[in-house]
């Protein structure tokens, strides 16, 4: 037995544990569930509830040698103390005899129980929690049978608070744990909610402005040990038991977050099936048990009344709604007679069947296919990218994290969470970006470059590394010295490469930069080493693994002088109106599409495709892990899977393509992809037994989270852990071209404007009006004001925006949030022009 | 064998002087026990509230699986029920109903009944799901049809004290 591992015994039960655990997890291991409510594996103890009482005899020891005393039979003597102990709280050490459920430790739990429900209304049958609520679980386990408390002599307090839009707070059921309190403080670092006055006065109350300002409020819902926390859009909504759980992978971001949607039939759906409300599944290599707010409320989009539903042909210059036999025939006669000159463009929205039929098909007819992007990096993310055995969890003391060119908190939330709590762990994080991120709070270092320098500052880094003098000229950036040193002396290390203020020329530029500085520092080929990119889309990683990039020119001049456009999962008119004078007026334009998006307008067949919930099919996470999501609910209208209407047009066209099943088309991907021969679905229903264990039978532990039991997907292995050495490559940076002017450069915010955002109420109410940020030389210079018009013109275009001061921003910079209809995907100069108020808006 | 067949003819004989117990339904209908289950009613409190809160308990407790159940939330300007909650479907297929009366005994505030009226019957099976505007009592003359608008703060609990509510 090591010195670390104490043997102790818990209800009769020996047990090995690490010395200095907490027992109420040294019980669980053995098997034992203590009841806990305030209690959470992922947090700090507090012992706030006192649920968790037990007796705990520590055996006497010899005051001087500090052996063990021995009674006449040579067994230790045992002191039992004269209090019940919270087994939250006590961290276990040798010899210790525990009982968990001996007489007086049940009568303990039970007059605890007693005692919380003094103050707890009779809510039960119209709680949202009720029926997975951990205070309902445990008193009919532990609780005592009636209450020698009148029921008159119960708190009333306010029923219905609204934290925020999202949240919705029920006074009289909190029990006070402070589960949510510590979650918004000690994992996300957002301490907007907080304990107002004491004793029986004490509430939670926000002081945020709107209310419960986080990303991340929807966990505390989860993790709330009673119904006092309920998100409004399930709020009376279903009843738990009633409810059908799909499995499925989050659509919104290049994480990969595990889901749970929940559905059940309603009338106003006609009584088909509907999402009521997703939850987070446990897969602690991605996102432990947690899921922002986006991929928590922003679902509906899915089941948005405007969904296309019908396949649309032109018609003497209208859309008109056709059956399927008539709009495959259709597309594919107008493919056979203009399709010359074909470009295919797909969006990083598609499932990896999705692209890799797309693929397939676009080739057979001799044309381009394009994915609708513009970031570099996953040829390098396929090469030395993380390998199977990474988890961004194992980061810790000694290993580096590089955040380069990204916003992780509102490009990737749960990267973001995770990537912190590496941080706090130990590991040495570097946030390297033009302006201020929240995540700078937790680097041991920070750079800061000018905007658009970031390939010039990572081979900085570089020439610190190897010493290169030719690259000496890099390094002139305060803090790229030390970063050098970190990266090098670290054990692992991990790169998150973003996008912001980068274009495609810079972005491929930037990621040759950081693959040779991790192959210098030798931080490839091994598990927890290596690059991971921030993609915009959630699937763009699984795009350049079926084979699609982004275009080599500008999209405009990609669509001259075609004949033929296939779309794909994607807006470019949408995204950017100006393309459609780019496209010829004859140019033959197929639409693959969920909503009648700009595109559509300009589209001769139009296929409605069918969203995440209603279909099957794989996603490629960022950190290139495959996994699996299911269908939930039925098609809407005669929508297909993607990989099917492609299929189809291919079965009339002659290109043969796998038409049965996903699954089917997944296999064919094995056969055809060398990264992917290992993959199929068998496969990637595989599951793992994960710690701490939520969803099962001790859901009072991690809450509602549910367990993973449909797959925790496939880390796909990088080239460099296969043994194929990767060549380091950078190259010069071009001379920048001086007096600009102003330039606009585009960032992501978490809620933007996007089709998959909008249709959710709840969240549009977050989304606000989008901002110019502007720096305080730039206002000062054009006598611009927080809150001003202005009128932005890039491209040709003009835009109005109210302008935000920010001091941090330098001159000659503005940021804007990235949004459809602006043709902003990469940064460009621009001309400011303030916006003069006109008078009746001056008197007001 | 003889004096069992003459028994036998003699009890037939004497039946025929009797009046008859059959009752001539529909013109005639039998009364029930008081405790008959019949159809299901839902019951308002006198001020025209509905007492049912949209629990669902009755459509769990359901063991045919009859009852389907949706749920929304009051608001003051159009609250259907004293709580928080109403039942904004409410619907019992008769057909899959064995009048078992579980739901009645599930429901936590005495809103669902079943009552004496079994004269049920369908020419198809849409017509036996019998919906919540069928299933629901009339308003008495004292009360007010729902949806109803009260003063905001007057129900502020999430469940009704069984008594008429205020």
């Amino acid at each position: 037995m090591s010195s670390s591992q104490v043997k102790l015994m818990i209800d009769g039960n020996t047990l090995e544990a690490p010395r200095g655990m907490l027992l109420v997890d040294a019980a669980l291991r053995a098997g034992i569930d203590v009841p806990v409510f305030c209690y959470h594996p992922k947090m700090e103890p507090v012992g706030m509830c006192r649920m968790c009482l037990v007796e705990i005899g520590r055996p006497s020891r010899d005051r001087q040698s500090g052996e063990f005393l021995l009674d006449e039979n040579d067994q230790p003597i045992i002191n039992f103390g004269p209090n019940l102990e919270t087994a939250c709280t006590t961290r276990i050490d040798e010899g210790w005899v525990v009982y968990i459920n001996s007489e007086r430790a049940l009568e303990g739990q039970k007059q605890i129980v007693e005692f919380l429900l003094t103050s707890h209304p009779l809510d039960c049958p119209v709680c949202d929690k009720g029926g997975e609520c951990p205070l309902q679980d445990l008193t009919m386990l532990h609780g005592p049978g009636i209450s020698r408390f009148s029921f008159h002599d119960k708190m009333n307090s306010l029923k219905r608070v609204a934290l925020g839009e999202l949240i919705i707070l029920d006074r009289e059921r909190c029990i006070q744990c402070a589960r949510c309190i510590r979650f918004q403080e000690e994992i996300v670092d957002d301490p907007v909610i907080e304990f107002s006055n004491r004793g029986r006065s004490l509430e939670i109350v926000t002081f945020s402005e709107p209310g419960f300002d986080s990303y991340f409020s929807g966990n505390t819902t989860d993790i709330c040990p009673v119904g006092a926390l309920t998100t409004s859009d399930f709020r009376f909504g279903s009843r738990p038991w009633e409810l059908n759980a799909a499995a499925s992978i989050c659509p919104h971001c290049p994480v990969g977050c595990n889901i749970i949607l929940n559905t059940r039939r309603e009338v106003k759906m006609g009584g088909s099936e509907i999402v009521k409300r997703v939850l987070p599944r446990q897969n602690e290599m991605i996102n432990e048990i947690w899921i922002c707010d986006k991929g928590r409320f922003a679902y509906s989009y899915a089941m948005d009344s405007e969904r296309l539903s019908q396949p649309m042909i032109r018609v003497g210059g209208e859309l008109e709604e056709t059956s399927w036999d008539n709009a495959l025939k259709v597309a594919a006669e107008g493919l056979k007679q203009s399709g010359a000159n074909l470009l295919g463009l797909a969006g990083g929205r598609a499932s990896n069947e999705d692209l890799y039929n797309f693929k397939q098909l676009i080739q057979g007819l001799d044309g381009v296919s394009m994915l609708n992007d513009f970031m570099a990096g996953g040829k390098q993310n396929q090469q030395i990218g993380l390998g199977p055995g990474s988890n961004l969890g194992d980061l810790g003391v000694g290993d580096a994290i590089v955040v380069i060119a990204s916003d992780l908190l509102e490009e990737a939330p749960i990267w973001w969470l995770r990537v912190k709590q590496a941080a706090e762990r130990g590991a040495k994080l570097i946030v390297a970006n033009a302006r201020f991120t929240k995540l700078e709070k937790y680097s041991a270092h920070t750079v800061r470059y000018s905007f658009g320098d970031a390939p010039e500052t990572v081979l900085g880094m570089l020439h610190y590394v190897t010493g290169d003098s030719s690259l000496n000229k890099y390094a002139k950036v305060d803090g790229q010295e030390e970063s050098a040193r970190i990266i090098k002396e670290a054990t692992n290390a991990v790169l998150f490469m973003g996008s912001e203020g980068s274009d495609s020329e810079s972005s491929k530029r930037l990621v040759q930069a950081c693959g040779s500085l991790l192959a210098a520092t030798e931080h490839i080929g091994k598990a927890n080493n290596g690059l991971i990119p921030v993609w915009l889309k959630n699937n763009t990683q699984g795009a350049w693994d079926m084979g699609l990039t982004p275009p080599e020119k500008h999209l405009a001049e990609e669509f001259r002088d075609r004949t033929a456009l296939y779309l794909m999962a994607c807006d470019p008119f949408g995204d950017n109106p100006e393309m459609l004078q780019e496209l010829p007026q004859d140019a033959f334009v197929i639409v693959q599409e969920l909503f009648h998006t700009p595109s559509v307008d300009r589209a001769d067949v139009v296929f409605p495709a069918q969203s995440f919930i209603e279909r099957d099919g794989t996603l490629t996470s960022g950190e290139r892990v495959v996994q699996l999501f299911y269908p939930a609910v039925s098609p809407h209208g005669e929508s297909l899977p993607d990989w099917k209407i492609l299929a189809r047009i291919g079965a009339l066209l002659g290109v043969a393509m796998e038409s049965t099943s996903a699954a089917g088309v997944m296999n064919r991907i094995a056969e055809d992809i060398e990264d992917y021969g290992e993959i199929h679905y068998r496969e990637l229903m595989n599951r793992e037994d994960q710690w701490p264990p939520v969803g099962g039978k001790q859901i009072y532990f991690g809450g509602t989270a549910y367990e993973n039991s449909q797959g925790i997907g496939i880390r796909l292995s990088s080239r460099a852990q296969r043994g194929e050495a990767y060549e380091p490559v950078w190259k010069e940076s071009p001379k920048k071209p001086k007096g600009e002017g102003i330039r606009i450069v585009p960032i992501v915010k978490l809620y933007d404007q996007g089709t998959t955002v909008l249709p959710s109420l709840l969240l549009a109410q977050r989304i606000g009006q989008p901002e110019l940020v502007i720096g305080q030389e730039d206002a000062d210079r054009l006598l611009l004001q927080n809150g001003a018009q202005v009128e932005v013109q890039w491209n040709g275009t003009a835009h109005q925006f109210p302008v935000a001061i920010d001091n941090d921003i330098p001159e000659g910079i503005v940021l804007l949030p990235r949004n459809r209809q602006l043709g902003l995907e990469m940064p460009m100069a621009c001309n400011l022009t303030p916006v003069k108020p006109t008078s009746k808006e001056k008197g007001e | 064998m003889l004096a069992a067949l003459l028994k036998g003819l003699w009890t037939t004989l004497r039946s025929m002087f009797e009046p008859p117990v059959t009752y001539q339904y529909p013109e005639v209908k039998r009364p029930v026990r008081d405790r008959y289950k019949g159809r299901h009613y839902l019951q308002r409190y006198d001020n025209g509230l509905e007492k049912c809160i949209g629990c669902s308990l009755c459509a769990v407790a359901c063991p045919a699986d009859a009852i389907f159940v949706e749920s929304s939330e009051n608001t003051d300007e159009n609250r259907y029920s004293p709580g928080e909650r109403y039942a904004s479907t409410y619907e019992i297929n008769m057909l899959r109903c064995i009048f078992c009366g579980y739901c009645e005994d599930a429901c936590p505030t005495e809103a669902i009944v079943l009552g004496h009226n079994y004269e049920l019957s369908f020419t198809n099976r849409r017509d036996a799901i019998y919906t919540k505007d069928m299933l629901i009592n009339p308003v008495s003359i004292a009360g007010q049809p729902t949806p109803m608008k009260v003063e905001a703060g007057q129900f502020d609990r999430a469940i009704p004290e069984m008594e008429d509510p205020k």
